[in-house]
Order: C-alpha cells, then structure tokens, then sequence
C-alpha cells in the first residue's frame, strides 16, 4: 500500500478514464498539446498531499506490529525488527470483537431504516406535485443545516422518556434520523431522471403505484440506493456523539467508543491502542471496497448539479 | 427544536421536570468569557477550515479529473482518511503528537526543536484541531470537486486551446467558473461541518489547555452532560443552530446558488 512510489504524474493513458458524469469525453484530436502533456506542477502537488496522508497511516500500520519498548526507541518510521501480532491479540482479548459486533448490529439497523423510509420518501416527493410532499423536502432540506449537536439535549430526553436510554437502538434512532436528509437528497436526484414515458408506460400496461415503485423505480434507481446504503453505513459505523450520550454500560458499547474508553486505559502502549483502532477499521475497508464505485460516484453527484 | 428553545429557558438537572426560568439561561451566557472565546473560536476554525481546505480540494480534485498514470493508487490512497471514524483519526494524532514517546520527538531535535509539544500550547493545540480536520475532511471535498470537475465539457478546453490559452488561463477562466455550484455546496458542508468538530476536540484536547480548544459544541457538551445544566446547554445549542443557519443562507445568497444560474452559458 505505501510501496507504491509515484513516478511523474501525468501523461494521459491511452484509454480516457472512466467518466462519471453522462458526458462522454470527447473525442482526442490529433494535436499533441498541454492538454496531453503531464503537468508537473499538479503531480507535484498531488505528491505532496500524498506523503501528507500516505506517512500517519504508515506510522499506524508500523506501530501496529512493534512492541511498545520498541515504539518508544526505535522512532516511528523505523521497520519493526520484531514483528509481532501481540498488539491484535490484547485488542481482541478486551474485548474488541464485542464492540465491533454491536456497532454491526447498529449499522445494519440505520441502513434498514434509512434505506426503507428515503426510497418511499424520495418517490412520493418526485411523483407527487402536491403542496404536502414539496414542504416535506424542504423540511428535509432544513435538516440538512442543523448540526446533530444543536438537538442532542432535547434528543437525550426524548430517548429517556422513550425508556431506550442505554440500548442499542437508542443509537439507531437518532442515527438514522440525521442521515436521511442527504440520503434523500441523493435519491431524489437520481430519481429524477427516471423519465415520465417509463411512467405512462407503466400505468398504461395496468400497474398501480404500488407496483410501479415496486418494478421500475426501485430498479432503475439501484445506483442512488447503495449510494445511499454505503453512506448511511458510514455514518453508523463512525457515529460517535450518539453512543456517547445515549448509552453507558460496556454491554451496549459500540466501536468508536470502544476506542475512546482504550485511550484512557492505554495511555502508554500507544502500539496496542493503535492496533484496536486498524482492527476498527477493517469490516468498513473491505466495504469500501466492495462499493467504492457507488460511494465514489453517488457523492461526485451530489456536488456535480 | 421547538423543545431546544424552550428548554433553553429552564433550569433542569437531567432528572425531575424541567424548571421554568426564563431568560436567566441567556443572561449567563451573554456574560459568560468562556462562551464568548468559544463563539470566536468557533468562527476562527471555521473560517479557517474554509480558507485551508478549499484550496487544497479543489486543486486535488482538478488534477484526480484528468487522466494521469497512478492516479488511481493515489486516489484510492487520498480518500483512506474516509473511511476512519473521527474518534480513529483524533487517536491516531493524539498518539502521534504525543510529547512523550510520539514521533516528534524523534523529529524535533532534526530541526532544532526538542521535544515538539504542540498540544501544551494554546495557539498549538487549537492548529492540531484545524489540521487534523483538514486531513479528514479534504478527500470528501476533493470527491465533490472531483465529481465537478469530471462534468465540465472537453470542448471548452479544445476552445481555449485553439484561442491560445496556456494551462493555467484555462484553469482560472474555464475550470474556476464551471464549478461555481460545486465551490458552494462543499463551503456550505464545510461550514456546517465544521461547526460541528467535537470528536477531534474531545479526544484530543478535552477543550484545553485552558479552554483554548473549547469550541461551541464543545462548551455544549460540557454544560449538558457534565455539568448537568441543560439550559444552559440548550441556550448554547441555539447559538449553534443559528450560526449554521446563518452561515448556510448567507452562502447561498451571496452565490446566487438560489437562482440556480447555468454554468452553460453561450454553449
């Protein structure tokens, strides 16, 4: 992962790249211009950031395999001589996989929600040209610029008086909640270009709405669907504020604060705090990259219109 | 967020019902120094954010639009820092800036400096909390830009090309105007977001030394469930909600985004 040493950048390949907008790039004319040529500046640059980002992550993996007499001498970017995996091993016996199981459970809960109520949510505000439903997206356009901060005291009383203070789906809820505005903007979006003849088709062969939805819209709008799915993961997996106020017992803890209790504990075997931290992360890496292409492209299109 | 307002002129503890006060809650926070710094504070890491992140997205998602040999390892490099959860991330500095045994000391003494302690430091520590959010948050924006940039059509360049535009004319008439939209909806995540760094604050500096660090959310969070004064908490969280609204609408006005104005013009 770090061995990869950029050569210069630049310099088109023969194949254009994939295009994520639906506009294809237009055809090469014959001239060789500073179009084509590499632009070392910009190459420069994107190293630079890439040492930026590529160092602390190497510094994690490495610190990750050392002992934590070693960590202390040997410096951070030192190849560990001694490799060893006791770091993994003390992160897992205290428990770790516990906290990574409830964050999965809490994950799977949000995406459920979030992706049941934005499909219905987006397609009644495309379909429906009526007062209510134009309101309802503009409520949820609203949601978009309140922070979750702003409504946590009120939402820890709600939960309390719910009687869910300390479960986990006392996380699930406001978890949820917070991520359907950009969840529903992203579907509406690609709703959208769902073209009205597809429509008339439909209710001209007999289908109600209900099976519209069913048969043309939940299928033509898949993309949009794990856009959405992967990010309301990502917000799941990564909430933290949530967990730390809605819940207390080290039964109901999830990852992140997991993660935080540790930094207490492991105050000097930064090692082994650093290796709970890799492991947190991994069910989220291999996600990521299974969906890379719908993530990468749903948030491109968010920002494109 | 009617029950934010309303509970920001009680009194309550957390357990019974809440107290009505009125305004008491206000008149503290009108004369509280501490919330006072962390108001300024909140809107200095906010333009600054602003100011270190934009450019640096945007140049990034430009140059992740092209086609260019390794840009897919370096791109799949760049956006690592998305998938860390913010509580990973602000571990993962805090271990390496850690004064102790941290790398910077091993660093430190090559450019003259022993034992860098950044996080000791008032100016020091609230600069940890503006580039650790910087290194998180920028692959986001470079995707937007990114995203942006991608849509902009080949043809305008093959026009700047043939009128005898250099790269970097083309750069500043052709791909600065053709992402307007797309500068405007990252600022505005950007200074919602940023609004909302607590994770970062708490792991890292616990909104010290001093309250050098306390921010907003920060502040809030302190008065609520430490303290246990959710008023006050409350009547602080007003204070958030009216800078991000604030924030948002001025942003959108001022860029005409409302009026949705093409990009396509003349095309």
């Amino acid at each position: 992962m770090t061995a990869t040493s950029p050569a210069r950048a630049g310099q088109h390949a023969r194949t254009p790249g994939p295009g994520t907008g639906r506009r294809r790039p237009a055809k090469r004319i014959g001239l060789r211009s500073w179009r084509h040529r590499p632009n070392l500046v910009a190459g420069l640059g994107a190293f630079v950031w890439f040492l930026v980002v590529g160092v602390p992550i190497y510094a994690l993996l490495v610190a990750t395999f050392q002992q934590t007499e070693e960590y202390r001498s040997a410096g951070p970017l030192a190849i560990p001589d001694d490799p060893t995996l006791d770091n993994y091993v003390n992160a897992v016996q205290n428990g770790l996989l516990g906290f990574i199981w409830n964050t999965a459970l809490v994950t799977v809960g949000v995406v459920a929600l979030v992706v049941g109520l934005a499909v219905t949510a987006g397609y009644a505000i495309v379909r429906n040209r009526s007062w209510l439903s134009d309101s309802t997206f503009r409520v949820f356009l609203l949601g978009l610029a309140i922070p979750n901060q702003a409504v946590i005291v009120p939402v820890y009383l709600i939960i309390i008086q719910m009687g869910l203070y300390d479960s986990l789906i006392a996380i699930v809820l406001p978890t949820a909640a917070f991520a359907l505005p950009v969840c529903i903007l992203i579907l509406t979006g690609s709703m959208r270009d769902i073209s009205d003849e597809l429509y008339e088709a439909m209710s001209l062969d007999g289908a109600g709405p209900g099976r519209t939805f069913i048969q043309l819209v939940v299928p033509l709008s898949r993309s949009g669907i794990s856009t959405v799915a992967v990010y309301a993961a990502l917000q799941a997996w990564n909430g933290f504020l949530f967990p730390l106020i809605l819940t207390q017992s080290a039964e109901n803890r999830v990852i992140t604060l997991g993660l935080y209790e540790f930094q207490g504990t492991y105050r000097t075997d930064i090692p082994g705090l650093l290796a709970a931290v890799v492991l947190a992360t991994v069910p989220l890496f291999i996600v990521y990259l299974i969906a890379r292409r719908s993530l990468v492209s749903g948030l491109m299109g968010v920002g494109g219109k | 967020m009617v029950l934010v307002v309303y509970l920001s002129l009680t009194t309550w503890g957390g357990l019974g019902v809440p107290q009505f006060t009125g305004l008491s809650n206000w008149i503290r926070l009108v004369g509280d120094p501490v919330a006072h710094r962390a108001i300024l504070l909140t809107l200095i890491l906010t333009g600054g954010s602003w100011a270190l992140q934009t450019p640096i997205a945007l140049l990034l998602g430009v140059w992740a639009s092209g086609r260019q040999r390794n840009r897919a390892v370096l791109s799949a490099i760049f956006f690592v820092p998305l998938l860390l959860s913010s509580a990973a991330i602000a571990i993962i500095w805090r271990a390496l800036l850690d004064p102790n045994f941290g790398p910077l000391t091993t660093i430190g003494p090559l450019i003259g400096m022993p034992g860098l302690d950044f996080l000791s430091s008032e100016t020091g520590a609230f600069g940890v909390i503006l580039f650790v959010s910087a290194w998180q948050f920028i692959p986001l924006h470079t995707l937007l830009y990114q995203g942006g940039a991608r849509q902009i059509p080949e043809s305008l360049y093959q026009a700047a090309e043939i009128d005898g535009a250099g790269r970097y004319r083309a750069f500043w008439h052709i791909t600065l105007p053709q992402l307007r939209n797309t500068i405007t909806t990252s600022s505005v995540l950007m200074v919602v977001g940023s609004l909302t760094y607590f994770d970062t604050v708490l792991i890292i500096t616990g909104g010290g030394p001093g309250h050098a660090t306390t921010i907003v959310p920060y502040l809030m969070y302190e008065a609520g469930f430490q303290n246990y004064q959710f008023g006050y908490a409350s009547a602080v969280a007003c204070v958030l909600v009216a800078f991000a609204t604030l924030a948002s609408l001025l942003m959108v006005r001022f860029t005409g985004f409302g009026k949705m104005r093409s990009t396509r013009e003349g095309m």
